[in-house]
């Protein structure tokens, strides 16, 4: 079959443009390009525009460098809009798909950006960064991986690097008298006796999915090493079927078969930090999260993080594992794109932005004083007078000596393959489908 | 004694009003049927045309046959998410009609009491149904909700996290938020029962639950009918509460077709097949809704005062 691709606009004129015609009968038709007054860019004519996550402290880090940035460009300025995480993501990709999309498109790479390359939304900023080196070389080469889609940057690497750690509660570890884990089995045979002590081994926040999915992502990398899922990632036929992945889909479901999880697990969230809270309210002993959690942890744990009571670690090698126990997984920094709905003159604002104003030397101060470590070649001099100096060491440790940095899953893949992997997982961890379905469920949307 | 009772016949309505009938009145209702169009029958159209379509949201629409329908009528997620949803439905109706009936019963009572208990049962209501869902939701958090505060073992279950329990909840909260709606609707059917029926029964010495039984439910037929109707369609629409509450989880234990059609279109950028099932939605709704007007309607000749 022939397929007809009718315009994107001329749909959404269908579906839009009629009854607003009808109701506005005053208003002309209005061109495709891009004008000032409402038009796209979803903002003022000379003014860029720019939508970025809520939750402090991060969101007061990025207001104060737009503040910044409009302070020293009055001619050429930025304004902000906040928008909570989970309805930003929904409400990014509406805008982009309406042609209403801000200038400055604030994400996590890979295979998002992947999905905004292919309709043509996004700007290619490579040969920007060939002209301007200095901007490139300052940040960390690992941050470009998923900026980068068939070999063309599309997004500029920003704000902090996020490896994915395990904590531990130091009080709960004395009180039941046993060491941290050096080693899977370390961790089974912690399990029974938190277990007995009426304690929780491990916190998770099931319900949010993606909180699961951390730890398949360091199972597979520590009994296969990072090319198991780059074999998925490349869309190679049955690449779920590798042993490594079986070993660590069972693995996994042994864990949560002996309770290594919290009970009721699957009916926490990670947006509401009950997570984090069971863990320094010692209700569980320890936990697999994201680096990000260590500033809210400070913040609402009392003096559980202040008071040295949280212990923090890489995950430990599975024995017998190919992969290398120093690798890490998460989050290899956050993305700036440019659209190409924006005019001229706001892509050269938001062009000024990304080589003046992000990262800045002020905004690396402010990030590393909140416990996060900004993707900046020397971050790690900053550290010393921040009071988290030495978590933030411990990440810069982790993100500079990994042989691979791997992206999350859900960030690597395109949404559609996302969606469907993280719903298997919390099928996979509710152990209503064995490994093998689980495999064999992958394995039918590989490439998707 | 009947005569003050029955409604009186209406008296034939003034020339002038029959006239306005024939001119004016039928461009009375333009407003809303262009709304109506606007807002309900354009975007349908434009469902379907997508249903037809790959679209990830983003790039250009492609046409592409029936690959979305096919995609979505093979996979075996489509069966699970009807079956739940005829689930919640069959269930939130059995639940909510009984107790509606008998609170709607007792609220038409003229006492004073009942009047303030009519406006405390009507709080739920007020409130938006994610409002509702994020209060449960702590409430019945194992380790920080209310069984775990107070030290009640039976209520510190794992409520959201098991597939029976958390349906049970969803179906619970689902019935508290509508109850109270539902009893309005029945106050006001069994309020317009005549008086008279009553005398009737107890002259014949018919006791209370006689009396309900023989009269007040026969005479709510068409209230309940419409009160139905509106529960078993609106059930297939719950969305905002159950996205809330358990995101179609644990696994997909509550994963109804509403929650089915978001999570496909814009969670995995498939437009095509998500506007599929919003197709499907609609033909379920619109059968259901038929359905049940067969169910109620067929005699509409028959006398509804029979006795008075």
């Amino acid at each position: 079959m022939e397929p007809t691709t009718p315009s994107r606009r001329t749909f959404l004129t269908l579906s839009m443009g009629i009854p607003l015609g009808a109701a506005l009968a005053a208003c002309g038709t209005s061109g495709p390009t891009p004008a000032g007054g409402g038009g796209a860019g979803g903002g003022g004519g000379n003014k860029a525009t720019y939508w970025y996550l809520a939750v402090q402290p991060q969101e007061g880090v990025r207001t104060r460098a737009v503040e910044r940035f409009n302070k020293a460009n009055p001619n050429g300025q930025i304004t902000g809009t906040i928008l909570q995480n989970d309805a930003y993501k929904t409400k990014i990709k509406t805008a982009i798909g309406a042609g209403q999309a801000p200038t400055i498109i604030w994400g996590w790479g890979g295979g998002t950006l992947r999905t905004y390359v292919q309709a043509g939304q996004v700007e290619d900023l490579t040969s920007w960064f060939a002209q301007n080196a200095a901007v490139k070389d300052r940040l960390f080469p690992s941050s470009f991986g998923a900026a980068t889609i068939d070999g063309k940057i599309y997004a500029m690497p920003c704000e902090t690097m996020q490896p994915i750690v395990l904590y531990y509660n130091k009080k709960i570890f004395d009180q039941v008298g046993v060491r941290p884990p050096e080693s899977w089995g370390d961790i089974m045979a912690l399990v029974p006796k938190f277990n007995a002590a009426g304690i929780a081994p491990f916190s998770l926040g099931g319900q949010s999915r993606w909180t699961n999915m951390m730890w398949l992502e360091f199972l597979f990398d520590r009994i296969g090493g990072p090319e198991v899922f780059q074999a998925v990632f490349d869309g190679k036929k049955d690449a779920w079927s590798h042993p490594a992945a079986l070993d660590a889909l069972t693995k996994l479901q042994d864990l949560v078969k002996a309770d290594g999880f919290i009970k009721g697990f699957s009916s926490i969230t990670a947006d509401s930090n009950a997570d984090q809270a069971l863990l320094y309210t010692g209700k569980a002993a320890m936990m697999l999260h994201g680096g990000w959690t260590y500033g809210s942890m400070s913040t609402d744990g009392g003096d559980f993080v202040s008071g040295g009571h949280l212990g923090y670690m890489n995950f430990p090698p599975v024995e017998g594992g190919k992969g290398d126990p120093s690798n890490t997984v998460g989050n290899p920094g956050q993305y700036l794109s440019i659209s190409s709905n924006a005019t001229a003159e706001q892509k050269e604002i938001a062009k000024r932005f990304f080589a003046t104003g992000v990262l800045s030397d002020e905004e690396v101060k402010e990030w590393a004083g909140n416990g996060a470590v900004p993707i900046v070649n020397g971050a790690d001099s900053a550290f010393a007078s921040a009071k988290d100096a030495d978590f933030l060491k411990f990440v810069y440790g982790i993100a500079s000596n990994a042989k691979s940095f791997a992206q999350s899953w859900d960030q690597a893949l395109s949404p559609t393959a996302a969606e469907v992997l993280l719903d298997n997982i919390a099928k996979l961890f509710q152990l209503s489908i064995t490994p093998q379905q689980f495999v064999s469920n992958m394995n039918a949307v590989i490439g998707s | 004694m009947s005569a003050f009772a029955t409604p009186a016949r209406r008296g034939t309505p003034p020339a002038a009003t029959r006239e306005a009938r024939g001119g004016v009145l039928p461009w009375l209702a333009v407003p809303a049927l262009a709304i109506f169009v606007a807002f309900g029958v354009i975007p349908l159209v434009g469902v379907l045309f997508l249903s037809f379509t790959s679209w990830d949201g983003l790039g250009d629409i492609q046409m592409s046959g029936l690959t979305s329908w096919w995609a979505v009528l093979g996979d075996p997620g489509l069966l699970h998410a009807l079956w739940v949803t005829l689930l919640v439905m069959a269930a939130s109706w059995a639940v909510q009609t009984p107790i509606s009936i008998l609170i709607g019963v007792f609220l038409a009572g003229h006492q004073r009491y009942r009047a303030l208990l009519a406006v405390l049962y009507f709080i739920p209501l007020l409130l938006s149904s994610a409002a509702v869902a994020i209060a449960y939701k702590a409430l019945l958090d194992p380790n920080f909700g209310l069984g775990a505060g107070l030290h009640i073992g039976l209520l510190t279950q794992d409520w959201l996290g098991e597939p029976f329990l958390a349906f049970s909840v969803v179906i619970f909260v689902v019935s508290w938020q509508f109850i109270p709606f539902h009893s309005l609707i029945y106050q006001g059917g069994v309020r317009q029962i005549p008086r008279s029926m009553y005398e009737a029964a107890e002259l014949d010495g018919a006791g209370r639950v006689r009396k309900f039984f023989s009269i007040t439910l026969p005479q709510l037929k068409y209230t309940i009918i419409t009160s139905s109707t509106l529960m078993v369609v609106g059930s297939l629409t719950f969305f905002d509460l159950i996205f809330v509450l358990t995101a179609g989880g644990p696994g997909d234990a509550t994963r109804v077709l509403a929650l089915d059609m978001y999570k496909r279109g814009f969670q995995a950028n498939l437009m095509g097949p998500a506007s599929a099932i919003a197709v499907i939605l609609v033909l379920v709704g619109l059968a259901l809704a038929l359905l049940l007007r067969r169910l109620g309607g067929g005699d509409a000749g028959a006398s509804q005062m029979e006795g008075a």
